[in-house]
């Protein structure tokens, strides 16, 4: 069974964020990056588990730069057996989904594995735009994953339970937390993956579809402010005037 | 009591820039798993004052034995500053964890690796890395510490053997190694590397107790009584007081690395704690006298990060000398045993608990700046170096 793992880069979560050129460009100064967690320790250890188990094997893919190379090789640390790298750079969800979609139909994966969303963007696009593209269903937010033949059974989580889905391969599925437990490198992994192969491709011609105009970051922490329990008239008028949500 | 470990290292000159993507995959990977396996038992085994044997393999897995020694051998066949990072962030955890690593690496390792037959580093080192065979040095003896020429341990051939007679003492790993790399002298005065095994008659290795320091470490002796040694466990390619100093210079190099480890892990808690702690209605971090004392810490920190640095790159030219690495042991200790205090200081009575790791690190660290080279020699070997005169005697 072929598995495809997409993997992005994204800022370590102790970070200070900050931009740069009139807030419109993240500021990456000083900033460590990891594979984004929701890729690395669900998707890409699922896919090497259900390899491990059956045979297989595990292409890892990203779009982005050189300066991606890091999180992909660590990625090949763990245990992917190649990467493949579309040498472009874009926050756009479109044009990503897209140069991922050509390499998969170029190279007929049974799985395609993503995270549910980046920890950056959190624009949770790319899984779904990939399905369209390939027209292949989509399992979101599945939890587990077991591949028995062609047949894949998924759960996903739901409001008060848990749904199981099955589907037949070739399908797409973006996993949340549960699929799968995190996995450290070993110095094997990391001495292996020096050789293990890193392909770069040129990206297919796209328009993206978004431009990101500016950011900003969320305003700082307010103060909290304490009512006594028996004070509701207090309570309601502090809601209704000052915070102005009621 | 297990809990989150919270780490996070500090890096004010963005020293990670002049890292390889290799080198942060390999440290900031035993990072995570000593986090997840290490960090949560380790306050426990210090206390109870024992090795947490149970970390073997994984300290195995991590690269943490003879990392640098090359791969047909069972090592990674990393460079020295990879070698540096790993007992960085091993010591981070506890002195002890990176002193049985640094013996593994650079003291048992390394002087097979360097001086051993081709059948002695088949049969020793691939075991060596995986942490199936775990080894031990022994130099020092009761009456000779930083004079180690001094030593009685001796050998004498017996035609087709050599009898070891003799007593090592503060072997770190004795009890529960495989494998120890014994300096003896022969006859002739000449000092020779013995690899004595667990089991040879006459062999004893018994603990050491008491220690309020390395607790989570085993320390013991090594006695020979009449110790039956095959011919073909001499290590043939060096004899002389150079070839154990030379292990020497190697384990120095990582416990240079170690003591920022420390450092770091005892500045890191001291300012997540200064800035929640509250008194006066304001952190503590917002007054002056904190803000001198981390200022100074992350300014210490940071100058040690780039001495060792600096000396892993001239180890990887092979440019590194005796005394540069001497100066690197001697600074980087100060600097985590000043940090230690300063750090419990800034936790008040709270730094005193086992919550916090600064009077473990600290503890341990009065070992450190006593093995391998005392701080007062390792002054006087700068002394020697920059003067071209010896003052030891």
């Amino acid at each position: 069974m072929k598995f495809l793992v997409c993997i992005s880069k994204v800022p370590d979560t102790t970070s200070k964020i900050g931009f740069t050129d009139n807030n419109s460009k993240f500021n990456e100064a000083g900033v460590q990056f990891i594979v984004n967690p929701y890729d690395e320790w669900y998707a890409l250890v699922r896919a090497l588990e259900l390899k491990e188990a059956n045979g297989g094997s595990v292409t890892i893919i990203t779009v982005g730069e050189q300066s991606d190379e890091p999180v992909m090789r660590k990625a090949l640390a763990i245990g992917a057996d190649e990467a493949v790298r579309i040498n472009a750079k874009s926050d756009d969800s479109f044009f990503i989904a897209k140069q991922i979609a050509e390499y998969a139909k170029n190279n007929s994966f049974d799985v395609v594995l993503c995270g549910k969303e980046t920890i950056n963007f959190n624009s949770a696009q790319v899984p779904a735009t990939i399905a369209e593209l390939l027209d292949m269903p989509l399992v979101s937010l599945a939890t587990k994953l077991d591949i028995n033949g062609n047949t894949a059974t998924l759960e996903r989580d739901v409001q008060g339970g848990s749904e199981v889905v099955e589907v037949q391969t070739p399908f797409v599925l973006s996993a949340a937390k549960g699929m799968a437990e995190q996995r450290i490198p070993n110095m094997k992994g990391i001495m292996m993956a020096r050789s293990k192969p890193l392909n770069v491709v040129e990206p297919v011609s796209v328009e993206a579809h978004t431009e990101i105009l500016s950011y900003e970051l969320p305003s700082g922490k307010t103060e909290c402010k304490y009512v006594e329990a028996d004070k509701m008239d207090e309570l309601i008028e502090l809601l209704h005037n000052e915070a102005k949500v009621i | 009591m297990a809990k989150t470990d919270l780490f996070e290292a500090p890096d004010y000159y963005n020293i990670d820039d002049l890292l390889t993507d290799e080198q942060k995959l390999v440290r900031d990977s035993a990072r995570a798993w000593l986090k997840k396996e290490v960090s949560p038992i380790i306050e426990e085994y210090y206390e109870k004052a024992e090795f947490p044997k149970q970390i073997i393999k994984g300290l195995g897995e991590i690269g943490a034995f003879g990392p640098y020694i090359p791969e047909e051998y069972g090592g990674a066949g990393l460079d020295q500053i990879s070698y540096g990072l790993l007992m960085q962030e091993l010591e981070r955890v506890d002195s002890g964890v990176r002193s049985t690593a640094s013996v593994q690496s650079s003291l048992v390792m390394f002087p097979i690796w360097k001086y051993g037959s081709e059948e002695q580093k088949k049969k020793f080192l691939p075991k060596l890395a995986t942490g199936e065979f775990m080894g031990c040095f022994g130099l020092t003896e009761p009456d000779h510490g930083s004079n180690p020429g001094g030593m009685t341990t001796n050998i004498k051939d017996k035609g087709d053997h050599y009898l070891l007679n003799g007593a090592k003492m503060w072997i770190s790993n004795a009890p529960f190694a495989d494998v120890a790399v014994v300096w003896a002298k022969n006859e002739e005065d000449r000092i020779k590397g013995v690899l004595v095994e667990k089991g040879m008659k006459g062999f004893t290795a018994p603990e050491m107790h008491g220690k309020w320091s390395l607790r989570a470490s085993t320390t013991g002796e090594l006695l020979f009584d009449n110790v039956k040694i095959p011919k073909e466990n001499i290590l043939p390619g060096r004899d002389g007081l150079g070839a154990p100093l030379s292990c020497l210079d190697s384990a120095r190099y990582g416990i240079s690395w170690g003591a920022i480890g420390a450092a770091m892990d005892c500045y890191d808690s001291a300012l997540r704690y200064s800035k929640q702690r509250m008194q006066f209605d304001k952190p503590i971090a917002a007054f002056q006298l904190t803000q001198k004392k981390l200022a100074e810490m992350i300014t210490e920190i940071t100058k040690a990060q780039l001495l060792a640095w600096r000396l892993g790159s001239l180890k990887n030219e092979g440019r590194a000398t005796t005394a540069q690495v001497s100066m690197a042991k001697r600074n980087n200790i100060e600097i985590a045993m000043n940090i230690a205090r300063e750090a419990r200081q800034i936790h008040g009575a709270m730094g005193i608990t086992n919550e916090y790791p600064m009077m473990r690190h600290m503890m341990n660290l009065e070992s450190v700046v006593t093995y391998e080279g005392t701080h007062d020699i390792h002054l006087l070997i700068t002394g020697m170096d920059i003067t071209d005169i010896p003052a030891f005697s």
